[in-house]
């Protein structure tokens, strides 16, 4: 056997901590952590307690800031990090972030490269690799055309292929659907059974990792003044028991526990009826992010037979990956034109606009339909929380009365001064809504607003909604989260591959659509 | 979902199989003897032997237009403006106003709108059949250029072909908010601005994002292998030769016909 360096890693933090460049307060502070070789760990806390800190810097990848602070010893194998280069494999969240090079087998090859791997070794490497993640792909097949659970998949069989010993997974299925979150999952315990390497996961939801993890360390939070450290450390089952309230304060989805969140207060029966309250009408809806040419008429990515929306309707649209949901929501959000048939805004929408919401003005659209995109960052426009939610107030002519009103609602008002670029993941989505909403939309369209939050911000967005719902707001969302859909209650839209043969590569077959 | 615009298939001409270098010496031997003279003969024999090649390259005509149309256009406006601005020699042509072609000055502009589109067709055709891929290997292990810069530089290729993709989420994200969309010159050029902006901030979040996972795989830190190498072979000679006889054959021509017209001398 060739497998040099295979041996599971020993981790050791003595005192540790560390405080990036230009921050008041380090983001890991005095932390004891002993992990033997071949443990598999499941890291938690709360937000801000330096989890992905500390996994960056056991991959080593910290060093580049050069004025950062540095405290006690962090070792790999009695070893610095620095010097266990090839040792760990980093997986992060954005799985774009993942792919290095334009073909699956030069990609899988990357690292093994960078070790100074003999050429017949690494391709000796790259196939085995790429079994042990279920990734049953030609070697030269484009790594653009891998969906996002595919592209964690092969970020992982290129960690494989350098045969480390130590696997870090900084939040590796925040931004899956649940089949790629089984398939991430599933590769990575495979890897680990084969290889009995170490495992540091960091994860919101617990019950995706709770089979494969022997251990669990919940770090304190780190703010000034706490003692920082572990808080907790235990076998799973005892840490999810002495600690269960304490990690769903803290946003973790704990298994078993469903947060909190404010119930739909039901319709009176006759409240809606004969289309009264009728908002957004489709037929025959074909969408498609590519423009109609005269030559070269789009291919529709799905088509919706039927498709009304009223006010205070709650409808989710779900499906597999890549079978158009987005697109659907883009498109009747008036941001893309159809690909065919026909979108209606109903007089009580358009309200004197036209017809199509396409061609409204920018100012017209806001106050009508709102659109919160799956990346909160696409949405930001200005320099502050405060000045993004008095934004859409100030297009529309109005006063800023609503601007405090959301900021307490959504706990942002001590990050008002704030660039909303450097808030949390779950401060970045409940800006975005945030300022949609500042614009009062009659209709609200959210693509995967879950998707990855912690528990806490998951319940104040399903609480929100409701609230919506019942004042009358229509709201469209594009999920696959069941709890969530639940929750908000309506209609569900499923849209699915016409002919499941036809669609192997998500290319020409249309998606059909199914009312339940 | 975001979507690699740049991604085209791997093309499977044969010039696709040759290496990189050998592509480049050539295209750069038929480029160098092509400046050393403005005559229309010498382009004009060189274009039609390079438009001959192109099923070697996997390119069709209307795929050659589709890529080369600035080109065209730009061989175009040059041509007439030397026609315009030549010496006015041999017979007149056309005069309107204080604008006048005589022979000799469009025979200028034809030689330069030629030498144009000869120079340029090289550079399309190695373009159209290279796989950056390839062609970094070829820079690192046959160049010995810096590895570092050759692979950050091929990584960063495909971060352009993603931030395509993300231009056009930017657009519909920022209209959901209300940006654009008003009327007016300068709201529209405000609007650019802004969405130029939000897409370098994102374009360096996610290059510093992929940063990280190069480093985590071991990039940068020392010598390392090369898992494809880029190797010569007998298809390299045959497609340096093509070059070398495209530029001998073409000056050859100009000679006997006695329009070589060097610039130096």
């Amino acid at each position: 056997m060739s497998d040099r360096g295979v041996a599971p890693a020993r981790i050791s933090a003595k005192g540790w901590g560390w405080q990036h460049s230009g921050r008041a307060t380090k983001a890991v502070h005095d932390l004891d952590l002993e992990i033997a070789p071949g443990e598999r760990v499941l890291l938690l806390g709360p937000s801000g307690a330096g989890k992905s800190t500390l996994l960056h810097a056991l991959a080593g990848v910290l060093g580049a800031d050069e004025d950062a602070d540095e405290f006690g010893s962090l070792l790999i194998d009695g070893e610095p990090v620095a010097a266990a280069r090839g040792r760990t494999g980093l997986m992060q969240q954005d799985p774009d972030a993942q792919v290095v090079l334009s073909r699956v087998g030069d990609d899988v090859a990357f690292g093994a490269e960078n070790l100074s791997v003999p050429r017949d070794e690494i391709w000796r490497r790259v196939p085995a690799a790429l079994d042990a993640v279920g990734l049953a792909l030609p070697l030269d097949h484009p790594t653009s055309a891998l969906s996002g659970g595919q592209k964690q998949r092969l970020g992982l069989a290129g960690m494989l292929a350098m045969r480390p010993g130590l696997l870090l997974l900084d939040e590796p299925t925040a931004n899956l659907d649940p089949a790629g979150v089984m398939d991430v999952r599933d590769a990575v315990r495979r890897s680990l059974d084969e290889t009995g390497a170490t495992l540091v996961v960091v994860e919101h939801r617990v019950s995706v990792w709770l089979d494969v993890v022997d251990r669990i360390v919940v770090l304190a939070p780190s703010a000034a003044g706490e003692p920082g450290g572990v808080l907790l450390d235990g076998p799973p089952a005892t840490v999810l028991a002495q600690g269960a309230q304490l990690l769903a304060s803290a946003g973790v989805w704990v298994p078993g526990h469903v947060p909190a969140v404010r119930q739909r207060t039901p319709r009176k029966s006759g409240d809606r009826q004969n289309g009264a309250g009728l908002l957004l009408q489709a037929a025959d809806l074909g969408v498609s992010r590519s423009k109609n040419r005269r030559r070269h008429p789009a291919v529709p990515a799905a088509v919706v037979p039927s498709l009304y929306l009223s006010a205070g309707q709650a409808l989710s649209v779900t499906g597999p990956n890549g079978v158009g949901k987005s697109t659907l929501a883009l498109t009747l959000a008036g941001l893309l034109p159809p690909a065919s048939g026909s979108l209606l805004a109903t007089d009580a929408l358009a309200r004197g606009a036209g017809s199509s919401p396409l061609k409204w003005r920018g100012r017209d659209l806001i106050s009508r339909i709102g659109t919160v995109f799956q990346e909160p960052e696409h949405q930001f426009v200005t320099g502050s929380v405060r000045d993004e939610l008095r934004f859409a107030p100030r297009l529309l002519g109005q006063g800023g009365e609503k601007v405090d009103e959301l900021l307490s609602r959504l706990r942002l008002e001590h990050l008002a001064d704030a660039n909303p670029f450097t808030l949390s993941g779950g401060e970045k989505r409940r800006l975005s809504v945030a300022t949609v909403l500042a614009a009062s939309p009659q209709i609200l369209i959210l693509d995967e607003p879950t998707f990855g939050q912690d528990a806490n911000t998951w319940a104040e967005l399903a609480s929100l909604l409701t609230e919506l719902l019942d004042a009358g707001t229509a709201v469209l969302s594009v999920t696959h989260d069941a709890l969530f859909t639940q929750i908000l209650g309506g209609e569900t839209l499923v849209l699915g591959p016409q002919a499941e043969t036809e669609c192997g590569a998500g290319g020409a077959a249309q998606s059909k659509a199914v009312l339940r | 979902m975001s979507v690699d615009v740049l991604a085209a298939p791997r093309s499977t001409a044969w010039l696709a199989g040759a290496n990189p270098l050998a592509k480049l010496g050539a295209g750069m031997v038929i480029t160098i003897v092509l400046l050393l003279s403005v005559d229309w003969v010498s382009a004009t024999v060189a274009l039609a032997l390079e438009v001959l090649l192109l099923p070697l390259a996997g390119l069709s005509a209307g795929a050659l237009l589709r890529r080369g149309w600035p080109i065209l256009i730009a061989a175009a406006v040059g041509g007439y403006g030397t026609a315009l601005l030549a010496p006015k020699t041999g017979e007149l042509l056309l005069v309107m106003g204080p604008v006048s072609f005589t022979s000799g000055s469009v025979e200028a502009g034809a030689a330069i709108a030629l030498r144009g589109l000869a120079i340029a067709l090289p550079g399309i055709i190695v373009l159209a059949s290279t796989d950056p891929t390839d062609l970094a290997d070829a820079l690192a292990q046959k160049l010995r250029l810096p590895h570092r810069f050759v692979l950050g530089a091929l990584a960063a290729m495909r971060l352009v072909g993603l931030l395509v993709a993300e231009w056009q989420t930017l657009g519909m994200a920022r209209r959901a908010r209300g940006v654009g969309g008003e009327p007016g010159l300068f709201s529209g050029v405000k609007a650019g601005a802004g969405q130029a902006m939000a897409l370098l901030v994102q374009a360096i979040r996610r290059a510093s994002r992929l940063a990280v996972t190069m480093e985590a795989k071991g990039f940068g830190a020392g010598p390392r292998t090369w898992a494809r190498e880029s190797r010569y072979s007998g298809q390299d000679l045959a497609v340096l030769a093509g070059g070398l006889v495209i530029a001998a054959v073409s000056v050859s021509a100009a000679v006997v016909l006695g329009s070589w017209n060097p610039v130096f001398g």
